[in-house]
């Protein structure tokens, strides 16, 4: 368990960390290391140079305007957990960053990182997707906005090819009388979810169900977002049958067996936890909306 | 006596040391060693074809590189048994690396030696081996079916037929008023102490000896095994066994190849050398312990008073068997716990398959054991519509039974007789602890929280510190500094303190005055090592009569100078003194100096000493014949057999009947091992030993494919449980001391996990009114179990109208 021989770079510039990329194919980004280094310590990847991003200037800020979050690539999950005026605009970020590992974890590894990392059970990718995020992409031609749909491609693989680091992620606002939440189901605490579940609830002015959304964690190859209104389109707040979104979502979604959860329990959670959110989320939905 | 520190809660003195970094682990030692690494085998069942290890040549940094054809005279033979038995009819073991064919992935094929690990491991990758893959034997049923063989020459893969039994238990069964039959299953675990094994050894060609240390729960014995394969005269093999992060049974196994190979390479390569094992290493080149298939049959009367019991085992015991049959005849013959049945029979095939071996994991066959009368109690109560506390009260052995003969023969070889205990008035303090009557109140409440709400218990007896002996050595210097050493190994249970505490009560000295050494044959050459909850039991008692022997020759001397009766002397605080009479008094670090005629004035206490020094008597030499210098004793205990320990532990269980969690909301234990030294540290074990239960019942299992691949070979997929996963732990003591030892203690590091597994699948199917035959069980698997029609539901849940609704 000690990796393979790697080059080491730490560029104390952006231009300059893309020029490393850009020299050696086999280059990767180093953020938190904390999904990259046990990868290399397993010997499961080998890249030739890790180009750590920790020392760029400007990479490190939380932009927190009434559009959204913008989250810098050197932000890490503990911060986003503990800023109350990210969570004023986008409650999603603290909602689901509380379910990222354990505080050591936390502290170091990044939520850009997460999203480069594209981990179907990463809590942060499917919270870009419920969101409708995107990520800038800088490259040495420039910088590209990418939308969370075109960016992950599958497990651990994202549409970002060549020389490139991401430098923000983007999470825009919750839209108004909407509420959100977020629950997830590990097998011990702070691990991986075997089933996790985001949702947002919007009313219309009369406080009627508008629009449910669901994504999920460790389901599915990607993250994806479900739309589930059509359980619940049109019905008040407080009259509407969260359990019927919940078996809609049932049907929706196509989770994989492994050693921790067969496919079929991790559907039964979908349900569960569906249902369980959604209630959460309308009241604050409701809280959001003016009588 | 003011310096009675035996029984008192004493904080661990090593703990400060180990907290804040300053332990010294295997891997402290030795920074300029050339490092080992190994290619491991990554098939289940092969032939090695070829070993190619060109491509590893060029790498910077290599040393040396080690395959079977480089091992000569007993390196080249099989490892050995280290435990044989009658009934182990067919042992085999691996060789210290392969010869031609492996038997479970991660088996050792190669070793690399370089100037680091790194370097070692990259040179290991670039070693070409090349193999013929064979049909793979993986879980009991598969080896019992026997449609492939683990070893081509044991065509049923049977390594062992144990059997043992109390009388005639066919006529016994067939006159039984009722009788049940039924077969449950338990799976694989593992030790898995944080610190991995570990060797380092160091060649001095000069002296031609060899220094070894190894992460190991037995220092003597590694240094023998390493004296006979690489032919070495014992006195010139020295292991000391330095701070070790947990053990709990995959330490006792000796020697492990890499004890072997890393000393021979550093007597090649005149380097130290060393090798500290990963965690995947750890995971399937180590052991793993618990899978069986049990088949019972039990015998009852209407009142569920058993007549009989007759159980087979089918016991996985992994691809070799190098620790014989021990963990099988620990099921056997501990099985039959607190009860007292009429008739009893056993039968264990222990069985071989494709996967790491199986050798002691704390509680080594005890868990398995105490599950099957545990889950018979559960079901006799179950058919009779009886309360378990109350059917387990009617078979229990009562306090004026004892000593209770089983008719069994102990893993040791000899009689199981339980020594001492008092059964009904451990279930009294359960059923008083957990508030076991109060079930019916609790599962309301959960219901109305929209839980499902269990309760279980399982009692257990446990066979603690079996001989054959240990030694202790004890010596007063000067300076009044009291040496204290056993050669029993430590892995951070608290050896240091309560040695510490018997010898500071033996001697009448503060235990600031005292300095305990375990583990290490530079001062203790013979020992037997640390296992089977014998550490206390065997070395306890050692260094107390050591120290027993130090104090009568302290007292002999001293009485001399102050010219008083042996008998009025007394030493307390470190002083001898005669009884009532303050002033007439000598130091006992005086008495040391005294004790040895040579006495050059270096230091205070020396010159102090002159005062108290006669003339001497001309007529004698000065030192007595039978006499020896020095204020110091050796001695060893010797038990006739295993002091018996036991307890009962109870868990309540709350499941959620949406997702299937299942959350340990209460557990208590009430235990007594005797006289207890230390009662911090003895709930310390029980704590860890809960922690290992729960994580064994609910969490923890080896998750092999049908090729033997181990698929959660890290922290990251093997659940062991947080510190968020462990329930808080209530205990209540009983002490019932040991009429065998003069201590009058027993054992208590395995018992915290025996009845872990039994205890809470009795809660879940209670909680749930489903059968529960097979454990550990996790929320995945119990949503399969309630929503299969044809699972068995529990008499109880039919008559209660236990409402379980699963979700379409
Ligand atoms: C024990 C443990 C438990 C964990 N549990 C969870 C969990 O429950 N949920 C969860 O979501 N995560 C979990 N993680 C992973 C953790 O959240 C990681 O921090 C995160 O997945 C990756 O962030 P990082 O900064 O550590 O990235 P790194 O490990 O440094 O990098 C990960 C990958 O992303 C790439 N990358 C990183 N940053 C950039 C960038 N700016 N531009 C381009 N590429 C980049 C790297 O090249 C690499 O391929 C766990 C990790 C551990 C060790």
């Amino acid at each position: 368990m000690k990796p393979a021989p790697f080059r080491y770079a730490d560029p104390r510039s952006l231009e300059e960390a893309l020029d490393v990329l850009a020299a050696d194919p086999g280059a990767k980004v180093l953020a938190g290391g904390q999904s990259l280094l046990p990868l290399l310590a397993m010997r499961l990847a080998a890249p030739a140079t890790l180009v750590d991003v920790n020392r760029v200037p400007g990479l490190d800020t939380v932009e927190v305007t009434g559009d959204g979050v913008r989250v810098g690539a050197l932000v890490r999950h503990a911060r986003l957990l503990h800023d109350d005026t990210a969570a004023g605009v986008q409650p999603l970020l603290a909602r689901a960053t509380a379910n990222v590992a354990h505080p050591a974890i936390r502290n170091r590894g990044t939520t850009v990182g997460s999203i480069a990392h594209a981990d179907p059970s990463g809590e942060m990718t499917s919270v870009l997707a419920l969101t409708g995020g995107s990520v800038t992409v800088a490259t040495p031609e420039g910088r590209s906005t990418v939308g969370w749909q075109d960016l992950f491609v599958g497990p651990l693989e994202t549409s970002i090819a060549g020389p490139a680091v991401v430098v923000d992620a983007f999470f825009p606002a919750l839209p108004e009388r909407s509420g959100t939440a977020f629950a997830e189901i590990a097998r011990r605490k702070g691990d991986y979810a075997v089933c996790g579940a985001g949702v947002v609830v919007t009313l219309d002015a009369d406080r009627r169900v508008s629009a449910v959304r669901a994504s999920y964690i460790s389901v599915g190859l990607v993250p994806e977002v479900h739309d589930l209104t059509e359980a619940v389109a049109g019905k008040p707040v407080d009259g509407a049958d969260w359990a019927a979104a919940g078996a809609l979502a049932r049907t929706l979604v196509d989770p994989d067996t492994d050693i921790h959860a067969s496919a079929d329990y991790r559907r039964l959670l979908v349900g569960v936890l569906t249902e369980r959110t959604l209630t959460d989320a309308a009241r604050e939905a409701a809280e959001r909306t003016a009588a | 006596m003011t310096t009675k520190l035996f029984g008192e809660p004493v904080r661990r003195r090593e703990d400060a040391r180990l907290i804040i970094g300053k332990g010294r682990y295997l891997d402290d030692i030795g920074a300029g060693a050339l490092a080992a690494a190994f290619v491991r085998s990554p098939h289940a069942h092969a032939r090695i074809t070829d070993v190619d290890v060109e491509a590893a040549l060029d790498v910077e940094g290599l040393v040396a590189i080690y395959t079977y054809e480089d091992l000569t005279g007993p390196m080249a033979e099989p490892l050995p048994v280290l435990i044989p038995h009658p009934q182990l009819h067919a042992p085999r073991t691996g060789y210290a690396l392969a010869n031609g064919m492996v038997n479970h992935v991660g088996e050792p094929v190669v070793m690399v030696v370089a100037t680091d690990r790194y370097l070692a491991e990259d040179a290991a990758e670039r070693i070409v081996v090349t193999y013929e893959e064979l049909p793979v034997v993986v879980g009991v049923d598969a080896a019992r079916e026997a449609r492939a063989v683990v070893h081509e020459d044991i065509p049923d893969n049977v390594a062992a037929r144990h059997h043992q039994e109390t009388g005639d238990v066919e006529p016994t069964l067939a006159a039984s008023p009722h009788t049940l039959s039924f077969t449950q299953y338990i799976e694989r675990s593992a030790c898995m102490p944080l610190e991995g094994k570990g060797v380092h050894a160091r060649w001095d060609p000069d002296d031609a000896s060899l220094r070894v240390h190894s992460s190991t729960q037995a220092s003597t014995s590694v240094r023998a095994a390493i004296a006979a394969k690489l032919e070495l005269s014992l006195d010139r093999v020295e292991v000391v066994a330095p701070d070790v992060g947990g053990g709990f049974g995959v330490k006792i196994v000796h020697p492990w190849p890499e004890e072997l190979l890393v000393p021979m390479a550093a007597i090649r390569l005149g380097h130290e050398v060393k090798w500290a094992e990963d965690r995947r290493e750890h995971f399937i080149s180590s052991a793993h312990e618990r899978q069986q298939r049990q088949e019972i049959t039990v015998g009852y009367d209407d009142d569920g008073r058993i007549t009989a019991l007759d159980v087979h085992v089918w016991h996985d015991n992994g691809a070799y068997t190098p620790y014989g049959i021990i963990v099988p005849i620990v099921t056997a013959t501990q099985l039959v716990g607190p009860y007292a049945l009429p008739v009893y029979r056993v039968v264990v095939e222990s069985v071989y398959t494709n996967t790491v071996i199986v050798t002691p994991y704390r509680g080594a066959g005890r868990p398995q054991g105490c599950y099957a009368m545990e889950r018979t109690m559960d079901r006799v109560a179950d058919a009779l519509g009886l309360d378990r506390a109350e059917v387990r009260r009617r078979n229990l052995i009562t306090p004026d039974q004892f000593p209770y003969d089983h008719h069994l023969t102990f893993q040791d070889g000899r009689p199981v007789i339980y020594d001492s205990g008092d059964y009904p008035g451990l279930l009294d303090k359960l059923v008083a602890l957990v508030g076991w009557d109060e079930a019916a109140a609790l599962r309301a409440d959960a219901q109305a929280r929209g839980k499902l709400l269990g309760v279980g218990m399982a009692l257990y007896v446990e066979g603690t510190g079996p001989g054959p002996y240990e030694g202790g050595h004890v010596q007063v210097l000067g300076s009044g500094k009291v040496l204290v050493s056993t050669g029993l190994t430590s892995q951070g249970q608290g050896h240091e303190t309560v040695f510490a505490q018997i010898v500071a009560s033996e001697l009448g000295v503060s235990m600031d005055d005292v300095e305990v050494h375990t583990g290490d044959t530079r001062r203790f050459g013979y020992a037997v090592g640390t296992f089977a909850s014998r550490a206390a039991v065997m070395s306890g008692n050692a260094v107390a009569l050591a120290a027993r022997g130090v104090r009568e020759k302290a007292i002999r001397i001293a009485a001399e100078v102050l010219e008083a009766n042996p008998e009025d002397l007394e030493i307390d605080e470190g002083l001898v003194q005669v009884k009532g009479t303050p002033g007439a008094s000598i130091p006992l670090r005086t008495v040391a100096v005294l004790s040895n005629p040579l006495r050059y004035a270096f230091d205070e206490a020396a010159k102090q000493a002159t005062q108290f020094a006669g003339p001497g008597d001309d007529s004698k030499p000065p030192v007595a014949p039978g006499d020896a210098p020095g204020l110091e004793h050796r001695d060893y205990y010797s038990p006739i057999r295993s002091t018996f320990a036991s307890g009962a532990h109870a868990a309540v269980v709350e499941i959620d009947p949406q997702t299937w969690e299942i959350d340990v909301v209460r557990y208590a234990v009430v235990h007594d091992c005797g006289n207890v030294v230390n009662p911090m540290i003895v709930e310390g074990q029980v704590h860890g030993g809960v922690a290992q239960g729960v994580g064994g019942a609910l969490y923890e299992r080896m998750a092999y494919d049908a090729d033997g691949q181990l698929q959660n070979a890290s922290f990251m997929d093997f659940l062991m449980p947080y510190a968020s996963e462990v329930p808080d732990v209530v205990i209540d003591h009983q002490e019932t001391p040991s009429p065998l030892n003069p201590l009058g203690i027993k054992g208590a590091g395995e018992a915290g996990v025996i009845p872990g597994t039994a205890a809470i699948a009795s809660a879940i199917e209670d909680a749930t009114g489903r059968r529960i035959a097979s454990m550990p069980i996790s929320p995945t698997e119990l949503y399969d179990l309630m929503r299969d029609e044809t699972a068995e539901r529990t008499a109880a849940s039919q008559q209660t109208s236990l409402q379980t609704g699963v979700p379409a």
